[in-house]
């Protein structure tokens, strides 16, 4: 095994470029488990966190965006980007341990690609692209062409994630996940909602639910409609129960889950249905207790 | 590979460290600092909680080579000048030592906890000590014990 | 000489008397708070090699063949070794049956079983040569539940057996049956007016010590070993490893490191014959640490059970009989089922008078991983199953559970099912109500002024709830544990007591094999010293094997049958130093010879309290030194067929209240508060009476809603080695424990004093079940209960199997 070390995120690229089977590590709460287990011997570990710009995030030119380092840390999020992104930080703020929080970021999600990884329903839900960049040059991959499978994504081998930009919140966002345990638990299922009233839409993201995390897309065209057909948008109705419901069953049923030893397939439908529906009403009160007036005069909330 | 960092305020040294090793490994085995804790080695009980760079992280977790350069301090490094730290002898005081295995990084997330936040709630606590398993005490002293020293703090005591 | 972790004679003072009774602090405290103190893990030696074992990978199989030839021949590597090169006949040991190989031969019957080890200069090259060790396996059917164990065709785990048990069980994969039969159930079954049945299925539970398996064996120029290690008993161990190691066990030196919790799972021996193996045959020190994953495999676990009950009462709520089986599943050996099956069948309808019962407990052989002590004993299992049936009677007699309970509790004077008459205080109702009186605690606490608070609701951190779904419930369990080793064992310990002035001090020295691990013996220790003796500085010295033995650290008994043998050596070094006294100031003063004298505050003083002479005049330079074994009153075994007998030696309640609240959409639980009443005799030392009541109701908690190994049925295998899936309750997951601590004095024990250890772990579960059930309306009848059981979602969901 070599650690690779590089001083600068041209040398990681350079490295990666050489080297494309190395691991890259930054919080290390995937990779030293699996060498800790003995799950895994990489020939390179390549390591970013000497990278301060990896570290820092800012706006992305045309102001709609955060452009987040790969290696923020969680608690950075859940402290500093909580008006920004709501939904990320809210899904931060459920990741493992402070001590976790503290070290581990968005890349190491992005790049392991777990379907249990914490941050995907909350980017999915707010609209993100991963800046992919390798000596080739940068592209971004948008967050919904960013899973490919099972712990697989769309990234070449040569290529690092930079950042990740997310469209920064112009409503009320929503995270829940479901655990066995009250705190420093991986997720038996997790929920994203983002409403967009400036597109007038609404996204989702579902986590633990399907072999890759995905969207509810069924779940959103129904509400989508519902919502633009009743006027709820100008109106500020309640959400009628029967919409709610209908949405919490288009989620559920967008999950395909497995039966595992943490949890069962039919009860991640379930949940996931449940927390559909929760997150809906949470994001729809906050919606109307604040964000209605803002929107009619065409402003961010 | 070669290894430096301080260690409590010492800079260390290490040689011959295989890439896979971790700080929490370095700490205990080269540099004879076994106060970090090995109960997990997966981040999911913070008996290996140090301070790098200032920021509570479990040890575990950290590749040695990622420490290179930094500052680490272990519960060995809470103490000043031979005092107990104020934490430590609050968990003393409290009776939220048993078998003591989870102590050191209960210890080094408290004594950080007390730093940020002088003033905790007992949810903020609980919050705080999320991510440290105990497996003696049902944590009850242990809150006793953070409540102890939070009062103590703020006499100035 | 180059080695690290030492343990040392800790010695502390006390400002204040320090006696029995004070909540004095831990005299390891400021090492355990400082990181010095040093456990088995932290033990290192110059030159000191690294241990490796390779574990099955499947539970049951031939084995046959293993090529060692790639991996010894890896740079690095020192010796490794099969169960072909173990030095002596004897290869096999056991707590109490000698049927678990040192290492696999020509078969494995578990996941995880150890068939070589490696000793290599560092842990990755142990690692990587342990992986180059080929073993070929022939897979062979597994025996993973009770109808798999006894069917017809059967593969048989131990062939020809030759243990004490085998010829009294009906199929050799069973380990032990005992029943327990008095009165005529047949008859007590015509004057019930209500019946109830139920079935329930508690899961494997881990004791998941925080300190994982380890320790460093030193080979000695006298051909012996010296091995520090963390276990509950150094003479079992010494028993065990002796023999193995073709040595004498006074060449095997063992001495306790630091010990990172046990709670059972350190009775049975884990790396300890290995790492003395390795270290003779490189005659190099070598230190074997396991990681979480390899301890998930390296210990035995709490025995998973099905329970079978009948309870019947008459519609004034008296209960007529119960009829129960109880079916543990041992796994692929023994370890200490025998006597888990002894206490499920003894304590089996729990603290109730019941005159009419049939009780049968058996213990399995199966490929599932090896089951033995786990804190609780056999109780727990029980417990969690006839709590159940109470609360299932009381609501179909329309009377209030807890008075249900206290109509047929059990009092001081009450016969067991196993016709023991209970002679000391046995406060069953008093413990229900003052657990029922405590003021509930507030409704809704997770509003706060500044709106929710979801590290207070169900789900926690996670977000999961606003409030939505969330219904309270309320539970009620009581417990009966025994205290100490039963059926006739020779529980006794050993305690060497030492005074002398050191310093121109006078100063008591106690050594004993007594394994600390947590539980505050050592503390103890001195408070007993400092009473008996009227000194202040008590020196502690670390626990090894050149001092008799001192029984198991389990059983809840260590206070009473330790603290008990320190008391009695005190007793007689006390004695002589009085003698002493009376030899040289006798003459002086006829208080010597007329008045009851006692040492206090470093003086002898008498009984009306003048002070006759300094303990430091007295002794001089004389040092006073006893070493005493000191047994409890013997039991008696289980009569075979019947289950009669004085089994027990002193039994122990608990009572909880549980309040939780269940999101009833989501299944998610948080427990609100647990609240706990235990006698304890007398508290020796308040503060970690306390602490071991909180923690004992703790692990009950974890296994009521989260904690399971969970093995596959198919293949027998374990689904869940590491503490990311094997959940234990962290500290939002904890409610505030409110403990009320009662003093009934049993004048059988030492001080009066009650084991107390185990006595939480028992009730706290069926308390949380109970509080589930009464939010949720559902059955749940088996624990961990899980989200899809609340849901009814699943599989194994709707009342939860």
């Amino acid at each position: 095994m070599d650690f690779l070390r590089p001083a600068t995120w041209e040398e990681a690229l350079a490295a990666k470029a050489e080297h494309p089977s190395a691991v890259p590590i930054a919080g290390g709460t995937d990779v030293m488990v699996e060498i800790n287990f003995d799950h895994r011997r990489p020939e390179y570990l390549l390591d970013l966190t000497r990278i301060g710009d990896l570290q820092t995030w800012d706006t992305v030119p045309g102001g709609d965006a955060v452009r987040l380092g790969a290696s923020v840390p969680y608690t950075r999020i859940m402290e500093n980007l909580r008006g920004e992104l709501p939904g990320l930080a809210l899904a931060a703020h459920t990741v493992a341990s402070p001590q976790i929080r503290n070290r581990g970021g968005v890349g190491g999600n992005l790049g392991t690609a777990s379907p249990a990884g914490d941050a995907h329903p909350a980017l999915l839900a707010a609209g993100a692209e991963v800046e992919a960049e390798s000596v080739r040059g940068t592209r971004l991959i948008p967050i919904d062409d960013f899973y490919t499978g099972v712990k697989r994504n769309a990234l070449a081998p040569d290529e690092l994630i930079r950042a990740v930009r997310v469209q920064k919140a112009d409503g009320p966002q929503q995270f829940s996940k479901v655990g066995t345990r009250n705190a420093m638990v991986i997720a038996v299922c997790a929920f994203g909602l983002a409403l967009h009233p400036e597109t007038r839409t609404v996204r989702t993201g579902i986590g633990s639910a399907a072999p890759t995390p995905i969207r509810a897309r069924t779940a959103e065209e129904f509400l989508n409609a519902a919502l633009e057909g009743g006027g709820f948008w100008d109106n500020g109705k309640i959400i009628t129960p029967s919409v709610a419901k209908r949405f919490a069953e288009l989620s559920a049923a967008a999950c395909n889950p497995i039966d595992d030893v943490r949890g069962t397939a039919d009860y991640r439908r379930h949940a996931v249905g449940v927390m559909a529906r929760r997150t809906l009403m949470w994001t729809w009160e906050a919606y109307r207790a604040t964000g209605r007036d803002a929107h009619r005069k065409g402003e961010v909330a | 590979m070669r290894v430096r960092f301080t260690v409590n305020g010492r800079p260390q040294e290490a040689d011959d460290v295989w890439e896979g090793e971790s700080l929490l490994y370095v700490l205990r085995e080269r540099l004879g600092l076994p106060g970090s804790k090995n109960a997990c080695e997966q981040g999911e009980c913070g008996s290996c909680t140090v301070r790098l760079d200032g920021v509570p992280v479990c040890s575990c977790l950290v590749a040695a080579g990622q420490a290179e350069g930094r500052e680490v301090v272990t519960v060995e490094g809470l103490g000043e000048g031979g005092e107990l730290a104020p934490v430590q002898q609050a968990f003393i005081d409290a009776g939220a030592v048993q078998c003591g295995f989870c102590t050191p990084g209960l210890l080094v997330a408290a004594d950080d906890m007390l730093q940020r936040n002088p003033n905790p709630t007992d949810e903020d606590i609980r919050e705080a000590l999320s991510g440290n398993l105990c497996r003696c005490t049902g944590y009850e002293k242990i809150m006793d014990a953070v409540r102890l020293a939070a009062a103590r703090q703020s006499e100035g005591v | 000489m180059g080695t690290t972790g030492l343990p040392a004679g800790i010695t502390q003072g006390s400002r204040t008397k320090g006696g029995i009774g004070e909540s004095t602090l831990r005299p390891d405290g400021t090492l355990k708070v400082t990181g010095e103190f040093a456990y088995s893990s932290d033990m290192w030696h110059e030159d000191m090699l690294w241990g490796q074992i390779l574990r099955s990978p499947v539970a049951h199989a031939e084995i046959v063949s293993i090529d060692t030839a790639e991996a010894l021949a890896t740079p690095g590597v020192h010796a490794v070794l099969t169960y072909d090169d173990l030095p002596t006949e004897v290869r096999h040991y056991g707590l109490e049956i000698q049927d678990t190989p040192v290492l696999a031969h020509g078969r494995v019957r578990h996941h995880g079983e150890p068939v070589a080890v490696v000793a290599a200069d560092h842990p990755e090259t142990a690692r990587r040569a342990a992986a180059k060790i080929r073993v070929e396996y022939r897979e062979l059917p597994v025996v993973t539940d009770e109808a798999s164990a006894v069917a017809p065709d059967a593969p048989v785990l131990h062939e020809n057996r030759g243990d004490s048990h085998a010829p009294h069980v009906p199929h050799p994969n069973i380990v032990h049956r005992q029943p327990i039969v008095r009165g005529n159930v047949t008859e007590a079954r015509r004057r019930a007016d209500v019946i109830v049945e139920g079935e329930y299925t508690f899961g494997m539970q881990d004791q998941a010590f925080l300190g994982p398996e380890s320790g460093l064996a030193v080979p000695a120029e006298d051909g012996g070993v010296d091995l520090y290690i963390a276990t509950q008993w150094l003479h079992a161990d010494l028993r065990q490893i002796a023999p193995v190691l073709g040595l004498p066990e006074d060449k095997v030196r063992m001495t306790l490191a630091g010990v990172g919790g046990a709670f059972g799972g350190r009775e049975d021996l884990s790396m300890q014959i290995h790492a003395c193996l390795l270290a003779l045959r490189t005659g190099r020190p070598v230190k074997i640490v396991y990681n979480r994953f390899e301890s998930f495999f390296g210990h035995v676990h709490r025995h998973p059970a099905k329970l079978y009950y009948e309870h019947g009462a008459t519609s004034d709520g008296r209960l007529t009989h119960v009829k129960c089986r109880i079916v543990l599943d041992g796994g692929a050996y023994a370890s200490s089922s025998p006597a888990v099956v002894g206490n499920a069948a003894s304590l089996g309808i729990g603290p109730y008078v019941v005159d009419d019962v049939d009780i049968e407990a058996i213990a399995l052989y199966t490929n599932n991983p090896p089951c033995g002590a786990m804190r609780g004993f056999g109780a727990v299992q029980a417990c969690f199953a006839y709590e159940a049936q109470m609360d299932k009677l009381a609501a179909r007699l329309g009377l209030d559970p807890v008075e249900f309970r206290q109509r047929n509790a059990m009092a001081q004077g009450a016969v067991m099912p196993t016709g023991q008459v209970v002679d000391s205080p046995a406060p069953v109702a008093e413990l229900l109500r003052r657990v029922k009186a405590r003021p509930m605690p507030p409704e809704r606490q997770w509003e706060t002024t500044e709106g929710v608070d979801v590290r207070q609701l169900p789900g926690g951190l996670s977000n999961t709830t606003h409030g939505e779904g969330v219904v309270r419930g309320v539970g009620y369990a009581v417990g009966i544990k025994n205290v100490g080793f039963s059926e006739g064992f020779d529980d006794y310990s050993t305690a060497r007591v030492r005074m002398e002035v050191v310093g121109g001090e006078p100063v008591a020295t106690v050594h004993t094999a007594m394994a600390e691990v947590g539980q505050g013996g050592v503390t103890v220790h001195a408070q007993i010293a400092r009473t008996e003796l009227g000194v202040t500085q008590v020196t502690i010295q670390p626990a090894d094997t050149r001092v008799g033995s001192a029984g198991s650290t389990s059983a809840s008994r260590q206070t009473y049958v330790t603290g008990g043998a320190v008391k009695h050596a005190c007793e007689l070094v006390r004695e002589r130093v009085l003698e002493i006294g009376r030899r040289r100031f006798g003459p002086y003063h006829p208080a010597w010879a007329t008045a009851e004298l006692l040492l206090e505050s470093g003086k002898v003083v008498t009984d009306g309290g003048e002070v006759l002479a300094d303990l430091v005049d007295v002794l001089e330079d004389e040092a006073v030194e006893v070493e005493r074994e000191w047994r409890h009153r013997p039991t008696e075994p289980f009569d075979l067929r019947t289950g009669q007998g004085f089994g027990h030696v002193q039994y122990s309640f608990a009572a909880h209240r549980a309040v939780v609240e269940v999101d009833t959409e989501l299944g998610l639980v948080k427990v609100i508060e647990l609240a706990c009443a235990q006698d304890v005799g007398k508290a020796l030392n308040p503060l970690s009476v306390v602490g071991q009541i909180q923690g004992g109701s703790t692990q009950g908690l974890g296994v009521a809603v989260m904690e399971e190994i969970v093995v596959d049925p198919v293949t027998a295998k374990v689904k869940n080695p590491s503490f990311t899936d094997y959940l234990i309750p962290t500290i939002l997951d904890t409610p505030t424990i409110p403990v009320d601590v009662l003093e009934l004095a049993d004048t059988h024990a030492p001080y009066g004093l009650r084991g107390v250890g185990e006595a939480p772990t028992l009730s706290s579960t069926p308390a949380v079940l109970a509080a589930i059930r009464a939010a949720t309306g559902l059955e749940l009848n088996r624990t961990p209960v899980r989200p899809e059981h609340l849901t009814g979602a699943g599989p194994a969901g709707s009342s939860g199997g």
